[in-house]
């Protein structure tokens, strides 16, 4: 790097506001890539406004249901353990599950949008005149889905139920029983570990390959990136259906949707319980994992490639 | 010092040349205009000098290779392209903290200082601006980078006559010195006349001419002709005869001053007259040649 430190802003004596502190020389990686990611959510405000509003919703559902809590706890008292546990866990479950579901709407349109949008409103030549690789723009713009999105969920999630709790344990004050059932059933603490560990693993690594395609597709569409994501591989399995009769491509599609642990768990189950099964270890030692993130890398690489080289459209 | 040097830069679109093979060079603290007709290959030129687009031949941008070291080339090149490429949902506060997150040469006070200039407050979303304050925010951040190489390509499209005069003249009062080069394509010739130190004019991909603005100024002339005078006149073939206001005007290239001072008034043309001139004999000649 042949960067001369020649004080330049001596030779402008009229600058208005002449500093004369030499300009430094040079910004660390990291910097630039946080920089690039809170860039994304000052353009993307729905990555946090939606599952706020998500939790939102829920809080307000839950409100209006604690007008019957008294009296459904106390019929609950007569219920078998299981079926009380079942009873309790339901409506923080159910936020949970609805801001998980919400998010990752969230990551596929975001991802679907991220380089081409910036392709669409020309502004990628004003990013592309700042001194920040195709690299770190891809790659900060990959850590949304990957990363921000599953810690914002698990925040916002712990936030919500903490909420719910409290809302609950105040009205069930008065009685006594109720409350030590409301508290022994909820463990939140277990169930929370279970769900950062359930999104940092499958929304954030075992999906990584549908963010990584989406990302793609992104940057390579000039219209209609969400067409373009989706009817390619519509066209794989239908052909693949009609030239061999068999429908591997889309079994792998759903094996890849519904999660490493899919073959062992029934669908209707809440993925929470069958997350139960499947640990830590067995998850990194599973190929599935490694080819996924195999395929992703060269997803994202194809993604950087293609924003060198395309032009605003 | 050399800020661009280009030999034998060639870009095809399809079947279509945009640049045919071209050689230049610009050295450091000149300001160069780049004219040419729609199509000429301007913005290609540009791209190619930014690492927009890859190209062949060779082409060294402050003594690096734009294509594969553009994220390092802008730490000392700057640039805007034609018409509003900031986004429309960024605030100017958020331009502000961006640039000086990811730019090692952004000088934020000094932006803010340019700004404080103009109407644009910081909580101002792009989208809120018009037309003409969005490129004052764009130079206000541009001139607050220590470049070494500013490109502007077509940086007054669409914008009214008072907002031009002020780019160019905050431009040239509060940016430029002889430390750095600015490369300007526009249509709007006339502006940019008094501010240029170096000439091209580029037609199908194409130099066709390359000059400072001294040699443009000794070689180009233009003499109000008497009409006894005009079997004289046109007897040195100028390169283009116009009548205004019923007396012709003959332009010449490289002939004598004192020669041409006995027809008539001399004085140096106006670029637009030269280029109008000289890409209508380049045109006739490319067609010639190709018949």
């Amino acid at each position: 790097m042949s960067t001369p430190m020649n004080p330049q802003s001596s030779a402008m004596p009229e600058s208005p506001v002449d500093s004369q502190v030499p300009a430094p020389a040079s910004i660390s990686a990291t910097r630039r890539m946080y920089w690039s990611v809170r860039r994304e959510l000052w353009e993307s405000r729905s990555i946090y406004i939606a599952p706020l509003a998500a939790s939102t919703l829920t809080v307000a559902g839950f409100l209006i249901s604690l007008v019957r809590l008294p009296d459904k706890m106390h019929a609950a008292l007569a219920l078998n353990p299981m079926q009380q546990h079942a009873l309790i866990e339901r409506p923080y479950n159910f936020a949970a599950l609805l801001i998980m579901g919400t998010t990752f709407i969230v990551a596929i349109f975001y991802c679907l949008d991220a380089l081409h949008g910036e392709r669409r409103d020309r502004s990628v030549l004003f990013w592309k005149s700042l001194p920040v690789s195709d690299l770190t723009t891809v790659l900060s713009k990959a850590s949304i889905p990957l990363l921000v999105l599953p810690l914002l969920t698990f925040a916002i999630t712990v936030a919500t139920q903490c909420i719910m709790l409290l809302v609950n344990t105040a009205v069930l004050l008065g009685s006594g029983p109720s409350l030590a059932m409301l508290w022994t059933h909820l463990s939140l603490g277990h169930t929370s570990l279970m769900l950062l560990f359930h999104l940092l693993a499958i929304h954030g690594l075992w999906y990584a390959p549908f963010y990584g395609w989406l990302l793609l597709v992104s940057a390579w569409a000039r219209r209609m990136p969400f067409l373009w994501a989706a009817l390619p591989l519509l066209a794989i399995g239908v052909v693949e259906k009609i030239a061999f009769n068999t429908s591997h491509f889309g079994a792998m599609l759903a094996y890849r949707m519904g999660g490493p642990e899919s073959a062992a768990s029934t669908a209707g189950k809440m993925s929470m319980d069958s997350l139960m099964q499947v640990t830590l270890g067995q998850f990194l030692m599973s190929p599935g994992l490694w080819i996924g993130l195999a395929v992703t890398a060269l997803f994202l690489a194809t993604a950087v490639q293609l924003r060198r080289y395309r032009e605003p459209i | 010092m050399t800020a661009i040097e280009a030999r034998g830069l060639r870009k095809a679109y399809g079947t279509t040349l945009a640049l045919d093979g071209v050689n230049f060079r610009v050295d450091e603290g000149r300001i160069l205009g780049l004219i040419g007709p729609n199509g000429a290959g301007k913005t290609t030129a540009l791209n190619a000098i930014l690492g927009l687009t890859p190209y062949q031949g060779e082409l060294k941008v402050l003594g690096r290779d734009p294509w594969n070291e553009r994220d390092q080339l802008m730490r000392d090149v700057c640039f805007i392209a034609d018409v509003a490429v900031l986004p429309r949902w960024l605030r100017v506060s958020q331009a502000l903290d961006y640039l000086a997150g990811v730019h090692p040469r952004f000088d934020r006070e000094k932006a803010q200082g340019f700004l404080a200039k103009t109407n644009i407050r910081p909580a101002n979303r792009v989208r809120e601006l018009s037309k003409g304050m969005v490129t004052q925010l764009h130079l206000a951040l541009v001139m607050a980078i220590d470049a070494k190489l500013l490109v502007l390509d077509e940086p007054t499209l669409g914008l009214d006559i008072l907002y031009r005069k002020q780019f160019y003249d905050s431009l040239l009062n509060d940016y430029f010195d002889r430390n750095r080069t600015i490369v300007v394509t526009t249509h709007q010739v006339e502006e940019v006349q008094h501010v240029l130190t170096d000439l091209m004019f580029i037609n199908r991909g194409r130099i066709v001419l390359d000059c400072s603005m001294e040699e443009f100024e000794s070689r180009y002339l233009e003499v109000m002709v008497h009409p006894e005078h005009l079997p004289a006149a046109r007897a040195l073939k100028p390169i283009q005869e116009r009548q205004v206001l019923g007396r012709s005007t003959l332009l010449f290239d490289q002939v004598d001053r004192q020669q041409l001072a006995a027809f008539g008034e001399v004085r140096t043309p106006s670029i637009a007259d030269v280029f109008v001139a000289v890409m209508t004999t380049h045109t006739s000649q490319a067609q010639g040649a190709a018949r």
